[in-house]
């Protein structure tokens, strides 16, 4: 019986693929085409009602199919193509299939639904595997990226470093800040560190708490942390949550943290002489003779 | 209660996805980023009470508006051990937990109402709100 069902599909192959193709182009205006060529769509649909059949025929997933996925993530086709296709694929399917046979009872129906079932599901569980496959990928690669990005040390000049902070701080990040600034410290020879928090959205007690003990740490290996970057909006909340970072310096921007760690070591900035001002001066002179 | 939004606290990052959603409600309602600053600190706040103590819960928000002001109503509702103490935990400098011991004193001082409810066993609701002035 299913043999029958599967050879009438497998038989009348052409008649289905000429429905799915119908069937499936009216669904053309959804928004997944809107920046695919026509040319592109038919292709690629010919190639996806190929790539069931044969794996209908064969009782079972094909490479073909992996390979065809793969392209299509590739390329950057969205997964509601594959389901929506896969749906009308099932819908197609079982009008012919019923339009073929001569006698419906329920029993009938009922066994050629689980027929097309048995075809259909494993493909989509396929299709849907390969692409949160990729996604989880992506985002595994891009969360490695980030941690990267967390937590950098610039040695900006001997012995002072600075640490820009960008983004929210959770407590995996805070961790990592913590082992960067002091194995930066010993490596870079720092005898101060300058914690910029510009870029940090919102700071609170955790943010804060985490701050500080940092900053302790520091401290005890012997050298100073100074905190810049306190814009004035977090200035107020903090003073509001009622913490106390009296324990060590801190400056509203990088500039001014700078200025004061050249100070602790002994240097500050000086404004080389403008030439440019004395070379005008002599063309003046020539001018005027 | 109907409520705007809400956003339920299951995993670290979604205290990042309530204080930028509150961030939201408020900059659209009128506050300065001053207050804006404040309430998503206080939603930080109360986002990582429920994630540290409870494990799970959500956080609502709420536009509030009557005849002559305007504010944001911030909820926090979790199934949670409850607070023992709630005198307790309101004083600066508490944590059961090594913190800073700031949280909800802190929440209490940025914003203008601030009230609590908690049954030991059963969970806590904490209900902040703002006004724009």
């Amino acid at each position: 019986m299913n043999k029958k069902i599967k050879n009438v599909v497998l038989d009348h192959s052409d008649a289905i693929v000429k429905m799915w193709l119908e069937e499936f182009d009216s669904n053309k205006e959804n928004d997944y085409t809107a920046t695919i060529s026509d040319e592109m769509f038919e292709s690629t649909n010919r190639e996806f009602v190929n790539v069931i059949f044969s794996s209908i025929e064969n009782q079972g997933l094909s490479t073909d199919l992996d390979d065809f996925s793969e392209r299509l993530i590739n390329l950057g086709w969205p997964l509601s193509y594959l389901t929506d296709g896969m749906q009308v694929f099932r819908r197609v399917i079982t009008d012919y299939i019923l339009k073929q046979s001569d006698k419906v009872d329920t029993d009938y129906f009922s066994e050629i639904l689980r027929e097309v079932d048995g075809w259909v599901d494993p493909i989509i569980n396929r299709l849907i595997n390969e692409y949160s496959g990729s996604w989880e990928h992506i985002v595994s690669l891009q969360r490695v990226a980030l941690q990267e990005l967390s937590a950098p040390l610039i040695p900006v000049m001997e012995n002072i470093t600075i640490m820009p902070l960008i983004g929210t701080i959770d407590t995996e990040r805070a961790k990592l800040i913590m082992e960067n600034l002091l194995d930066g410290v010993i490596k870079h020879n720092a005898e101060v560190v300058l914690i910029d928090i510009t870029g940090v959205p919102v700071v609170d007690t955790m943010v804060a708490h985490h701050i500080i003990q940092a900053a302790e740490a520091v401290r005890l290996i012997g050298s100073r942390c100074i905190l810049v970057g306190i814009r004035p909006e977090i200035a107020q909340t903090i003073v509001n949550l009622g913490i106390d970072l009296g324990k060590f310096p801190t400056k509203s921007s990088l500039r001014k943290g700078f200025e004061t760690a050249l100070e602790l070591t002994n240097r500050r900035i000086e404004e080389t002489q403008n030439n440019d001002e004395d070379i005008e001066k002599l063309i003046d002179s020539l001018d005027g003779e | 209660m109907d409520f705007q939004s809400c956003v339920n606290i299951k995993k670290e990052w979604d205290i990042v996805g309530a204080r930028q959603l509150g961030r939201d409600i408020a900059r659209k309602i009128g506050f300065g980023t001053v207050d804006q600053a404040r309430i998503a600190t206080a939603i930080s706040e109360l986002a990582r009470n429920i994630y540290l103590y409870a494990g799970t819960g959500k956080v609502c928000f709420e536009a509030l508006e009557e005849i002559d002001h305007k504010g944001i109503a911030i909820v926090a509702i979790d199934n949670g051990p409850g607070i023992q103490e709630i005198s307790q935990v309101m004083e600066d400098g508490f944590s059961t937990s090594g913190g800073l011991g700031a949280g909800l004193p802190g929440v209490k001082r940025l914003m203008d109402e601030f009230n609590i409810h908690s049954e030991e066993g059963k969970g806590t609701e904490i209900r902040v709100v703002k006004w724009l002035r």
